[in-house]
Order: C-alpha cells, then sequence, then structure tokens
C-alpha cells in the first residue's frame, strides 16, 4: 500500500510505538525561541536534567521580543542566552543576527525535505513547504525534545489538498490559504497533516510555499507539507551542494519523501482558485474570510507588513511595488517589519526600504512582537489594523483591538486608501 | 498523580482559543505561578466574568476545538495554577489536548450529545464532578440531579496521568 510524505517520515524516524496511535518519533532538529523555552530550561534545571541531546540539532533565536522592551523579556533572552552558552548551541541567534524564526531558519538551510522537526510555536508547520514533518508543540514536549531528541505524535492521517487553476493577478499565496481555511473551518484538519499539491503549488516559489504551510495550524492542522521538488533543491543547493553531485542527485534523493502514486489519504479536496479575488478576515476567527471587495471601506488605524506568514523578501517587493511613488493615508500608521537580517539588507539593496520609507511606513526591526500584541505596533482598544500576520483572534494585537488578515500586496493599497481595498487599485 | 475533580465552569462556545485563555501579554511571566490572575482575561464569551466566574472551580465543561492556536502550555498552566485540572469538551486543538496530559492534566473528549445534555441539564446550576480513573468515568451532580458519563483513556494517557507528565516518563523509557 501507498504512503503519504507523512507516513515515509514516520516510518524512517520511528523509535517507539507505546500504543497503536502513538509514534515516538527520533528528531532531527529542535528549534527554540525566547517566549516558550526558558521555562523548559528552568524545569529541567529544577530536575536535575540540565543536559540537551545534540548541541548541533537544536537551534535557537531570540525573536518574539527583540530587542528586549523591559526586564522581563530581557531575563527571558538571559535564559536561552546563557543556557546556549553553556551547551555549545552554535546556531544561536542574538540581537543583531535574529530573525523570526519561521523566516530564519530555512534562510539558513536548516529544514530538509523528511526530516523531523518540532518547536514550542504553532507556526511551525511552515518548515512542510520543504517536505518536512514540522510541528508545533507545547514546552513540555519541546523540553523533551531537547532533553532526548524524540517526541510523541498521534497517527499522521492525511488530507490531500490539490489546488487548482491558476492565480490572477493581484491574488497570492495569502489568498490561497485564506480562501482554503475559510471554506473547511478552524477545526477543519486537526490532528490531521495536510499536503498541499496541484498545479498552482507547483508553480509557488519556497517563500509562497512557506506562506501557505505557514497558517495549516489555522486550519488545526499537525503539519502543512509540500512534497519536495526542482524548487525545494534549487532553494537549498547553497546548503547541500557538499552532500550530493548535482541538483539532479539531490532530487533524485529527496523523491524518497514525495507520496506514493496509491498513497492513502483520509480525503482528497480539490481547491480550484481560478476565479479566487484577494481575501481579508473579518471576524475573531482565520475561517472568517470574505472577499476584500466586500470588505471595501473598513477604515482602519494601522498597516502591518510582517510576520513568519509573509515578512520575507517576495512580500517586501509585493507591498513596495504598490508602495512606490505613492504616500499612504495621514490617518493611517504603517510598519514593515523584514523577518530577517538578511531580508532586510536585500530590500535596503533593491530599494524596498525606501520606498516603504518615502511613503510613510516605519521600518522596524525584525520580530514577532506586532503579531501576538507583545511589542512593536500593539493596538490600542478600539484600533483596527489591516496585518498579513496569521491570526486575528480577539485581543492579538492588542486588548480590544481588530485584525484583518490580508496579503502584502492588500495591506500596502489599505495603507495607501485609509481603508481596506484591493490592490488592483494601484498597479502600474 | 493529580487528584480530579471539583465545581464545573461550562463555558458555552465552540473554538476558545489560547489567546483567550492566556493573552500572549503575559507570556513573559516568570513563573507558572504568576499566570494565575490573567486566565480566561480576553474569552469572547457573553456574560462571562474571570473574576466571578472562575472562582473555586475545579473543572470545565465546554465545546468543539477548545484550546486552538498558539502552542502555548501557559494556557494548560493557567488552568492548573487555578486549580483546574480537567477539562471535558466535544473536541481539542491537537498541541492543547497533548500540553494538557504532558502536565499530568486530564482533557476528555465526549460526544457532542453528551456535552448538549451536560449544558441542558448542568449548566447555570453548582455542579460539581467527580472522577474514578478506574472505570473511567465521570460524575456530574447539581440539585439533585445525577448523571454518570463514562470516557475512554487510552492506555499512554494513562502512563501519562499515573507519571505526572511526559519527562519522567520519556526520561526513563528513551
Amino acid at each position: 500500500m501507498g504512503k503519504t510524505v507523512a507516513e515515509k517520515i514516520f516510518d524512517a524516524h520511528l523509535v517507539d510505538r507505546p500504543e497503536e496511535n502513538v509514534f515516538v518519533l527520533r528528531l532531527d532538529a529542535v528549534f527554540c525561541h525566547e517566549i516558550t523555552t526558558p521555562l523548559a530550561i528552568k524545569d529541567l534545571e529544577a530536575r536535575g536534567k540540565d543536559r540537551v541531546f545534540d548541541p548541533d540539532r537544536i537551534k535557537a533565536v531570540i525573536d518574539h521580543v527583540t530587542p528586549a522592551k523591559d526586564s522581563k523579556t530581557a531575563e527571558q533572552g538571559r535564559v536561552l542566552r546563557l543556557w546556549a552558552r553553556r551547551h555549545g548551541i552554535r546556531d544561536f541567534f542574538d540581537v543583531g543576527r535574529n530573525g523570526i524564526c519561521h523566516a530564519l531558519f530555512p534562510e539558513k538551510g536548516f529544514v530538509r525535505p523528511g526530516s523531523t522537526i518540532i518547536m514550542g510555536d504553532s507556526h511551525t508547520c511552515t518548515h512542510g513547504a520543504f517536505g518536512a514533518f514540522a510541528a508545533g508543540m507545547g514546552t513540555t514536549d519541546l523540553e523533551v525534545g531537547i532533553l532526548k531528541g524524540v517526541c510523541a505524535f498521534r497517527s499522521p492521517a492525511t488530507i490531500k489538498v490539490e489546488i487548482l487553476g491558476e492565480l490572477k493577478a493581484g491574488v497570492y499565496a495569502k489568498d490561497v490559504i485564506l480562501s482554503f481555511i475559510g471554506r473547511i473551518g478552524v477545526n477543519g484538519a486537526t490532528d490531521r497533516v495536510i499536503e498541499f499539491s496541484g498545479p498552482v503549488v507547483e508553480k509557488m516559489t519556497m517563500e509562497e510555499r512557506m506562506t501557505l504551510c505557514n497558517m495549516a495550524i489555522e486550519a488545526g492542522a499537525t503539519s502543512g507539507i509540500c512534497a519536495p521538488d526542482r524548487t525545494t533543491v534549487d532553494y537549498l543547493w547553497p546548503f547541500i551542494k557538499d552532500e550530493f553531485s548535482s541538483p539532479e542527485a539531490a532530487l533524485a534523493a529527496y523523491r524518497e519523501f514525495c507520496p506514493d502514486a496509491d498513497a492513502q489519504y483520509e480525503a482528497v479536496i480539490s481547491h480550484d482558485v481560478s476565479d479566487l479575488e484577494p481575501m481579508s478576515t473579518f471576524g475573531y476567527k482565520p475561517d472568517q474570510v470574505r472577499p476584500v471587495r466586500e470588505m471595501e471601506n473598513t477604515p482602519i488605524d494601522q498597516v502591518y507588513i510582517g510576520s513568519c506568514t509573509n515578512g520575507r523578501i517576495e512580500d517586501l517587493r509585493v507591498a513596495a511595488e504598490v508602495l512606490r511613488n505613492r504616500k499612504i493615508a495621514d490617518s493611517v500608521r504603517g510598519i514593515v517589519s523584514p523577518a530577517t537580517p538578511e531580508v532586510y539588507r536585500r530590500a535596503m539593496e533593491e530599494g524596498l526600504l525606501a520606498a516603504f520609507l518615502d511613503a510613510g511606513f516605519c521600518v522596524a526591526n525584525p520580530t514577532c512582537g506586532a503579531c501576538l500584541g507583545m511589542s512593536t505596533g500593539v493596538l490600542a482598544e478600539g484600533e483596527v489594523c489591516a496585518s498579513t500576520t496569521n491570526r486575528n483572534f480577539s485581543g492579538r494585537m492588542g486588548k480590544g483591538a481588530m485584525v484583518h488578515l490580508v496579503s502584502p500586496a492588500t495591506a500596502a493599497a489599505s495603507a495607501l486608501a485609509g481603508h481596506i481595498v484591493n490592490s488592483t487599485l494601484y498597479r502600474g | 498523580m493529580k487528584r480530579f475533580g471539583g465545581k464545573v465552569l461550562f463555558l458555552d462556545r465552540s473554538d476558545i482559543n489560547t489567546d483567550e485563555i492566556i493573552p500572549a501579554r503575559y507570556l513573559t511571566e516568570p513563573s507558572r505561578e504568576s499566570l494565575k490572575p490573567y486566565l480566561l482575561e480576553d474569552i469572547q464569551l457573553e456574560g462571562f466574568s474571570p473574576t466571578k466566574d472562575l472562582a473555586g472551580k475545579g473543572a470545565i465543561v465546554t465545546r468543539a476545538n477548545f484550546g486552538c492556536g498558539s502552542s502555548r502550555e501557559h494556557a494548560a498552566w493557567a488552568l492548573e495554577v487555578n486549580g483546574i485540572e480537567l477539562v471535558a469538551a466535544e473536541s481539542f486543538a491537537r498541541i492543547f489536548r497533548q500540553n494538557m496530559f504532558n502536565c499530568g492534566m486530564l482533557a476528555v473528549s465526549l460526544s457532542p450529545e453528551i456535552i448538549d445534555r451536560l449544558f441542558a441539564e448542568f449548566s447555570g446550576k453548582e455542579t460539581e464532578v467527580a472522577v474514578d480513573l478506574e472505570a473511567p468515568s465521570f460524575t456530574f451532580t447539581a440539585d439533585g440531579s445525577i448523571l454518570e458519563v463514562p470516557f475512554t483513556l487510552s492506555r499512554f494517557e494513562g502512563d501519562l496521568i499515573e507519571a505526572g507528565g511526559w519527562v519522567e516518563l520519556a526520561d526513563a523509557r528513551y
């Protein structure tokens, strides 16, 4: 019987099966940040187990609130920093070299097809874009991952989602995933893996695939996965060129983690995006989605462009193109946070930061801050934000505030208009 | 191993996320105990008052997909430090559910029919739940009404409850 991507990865990493539906897997990487890791570190210390399974397979970054905004966040950074030093964790990224984990770690080449990755962060599903099985976990699972290099998962029942058709101009990966979550609901893929496939995914860049997989958790999925292909290999080539004689050889090896033609899926869903329009959320749940057209004239106080969903260089290019030679509305505060120092540098070299600054945006440093209402763009009560982030939960970007999730193009256009608007208005 | 049961808090809504259970602005707190005053501070639920409705509660009964969204185990800890170590729901988000068992706490799924019946017969009253882990079953009581509800616990989940969580169990086994 054929197997899905997740089943193949589970087979290759199985350590134990304490019961029918529980699979304990060996981990190829454990990613850490300063919000969920410090209490794992303190708990390990308290238990007399302050050890790490393999310092080379642990990657750590300070990204949620950086530079520290107060004594508490400074302390969280300090705990992570001292722990990384104490255990010889070389891939630790501190202020100046730090970026949003789910943008930084792929950029550093830490994510490979067929690998198993956990992190104390729900958007860890992003890394499935590389054909990895990557899942967000709580602090206790993170703690056990750090200590033992294993994690327990339930059966990797998989939903195959074939994304069909061709995207119209002004419609992006963000619109695709918003429309899909709107269709299946925030509980539509709970405890399931989603395999994204079909012609639209095949044409997507790695950054677009990351946007797609990033929001799989908003439908409840354990991981969103795109099977590895030539696009994956080309992205990874600078990091793997010493491992393989040619990109073709790398692709042949990675094909081991492509789904079999006769793989058994729990469900197969066709999602045709030919007629898809730019989308926006409208309530407090990511499945409350409607076309931007129906949201027009919704006044906004702030536009935020960044996050692990949409803070990469391609996102900034799209937004800057909309903004170039224009000014944002007087009533709007615009904030852009390039997701990593490398994205920041490229945005500077390509003149994108100038376009943002000229339009009236604040260019912030790489951080998760505003997305979860911790720093660098928290909203006041009653305020409204058009945001390229991933969650519109009540209080998410500030107590009593409203978040509308949109693509970078829609966010940029909305900043110009002062209300939510379709980016086609500002094309060319 | 924890002892489960107590007064029941009914939360009549699906998709209650972990940002509602414990907002991100409290994720910088230095200990589990310091999360105590902030439980359910941002919940979108008509008529619910954390200060009034949480006092003395030991269990929650709620609808589908409880604990969706962020992976923050702070949600499970915020419940724990408030004395709530048992949640019975129609269903749970994966990470929240696993976090509960990893901390040696109970997250039990019940059928929509049973959840409906619990809301219909016990919500709005002084309801208590007793837990028999051997059976395993719940006994809900209020104003003379009694309802016994069997539930299932897998062997692995039972091991986690008995070990008081995943860290010691994993360190011993792997």
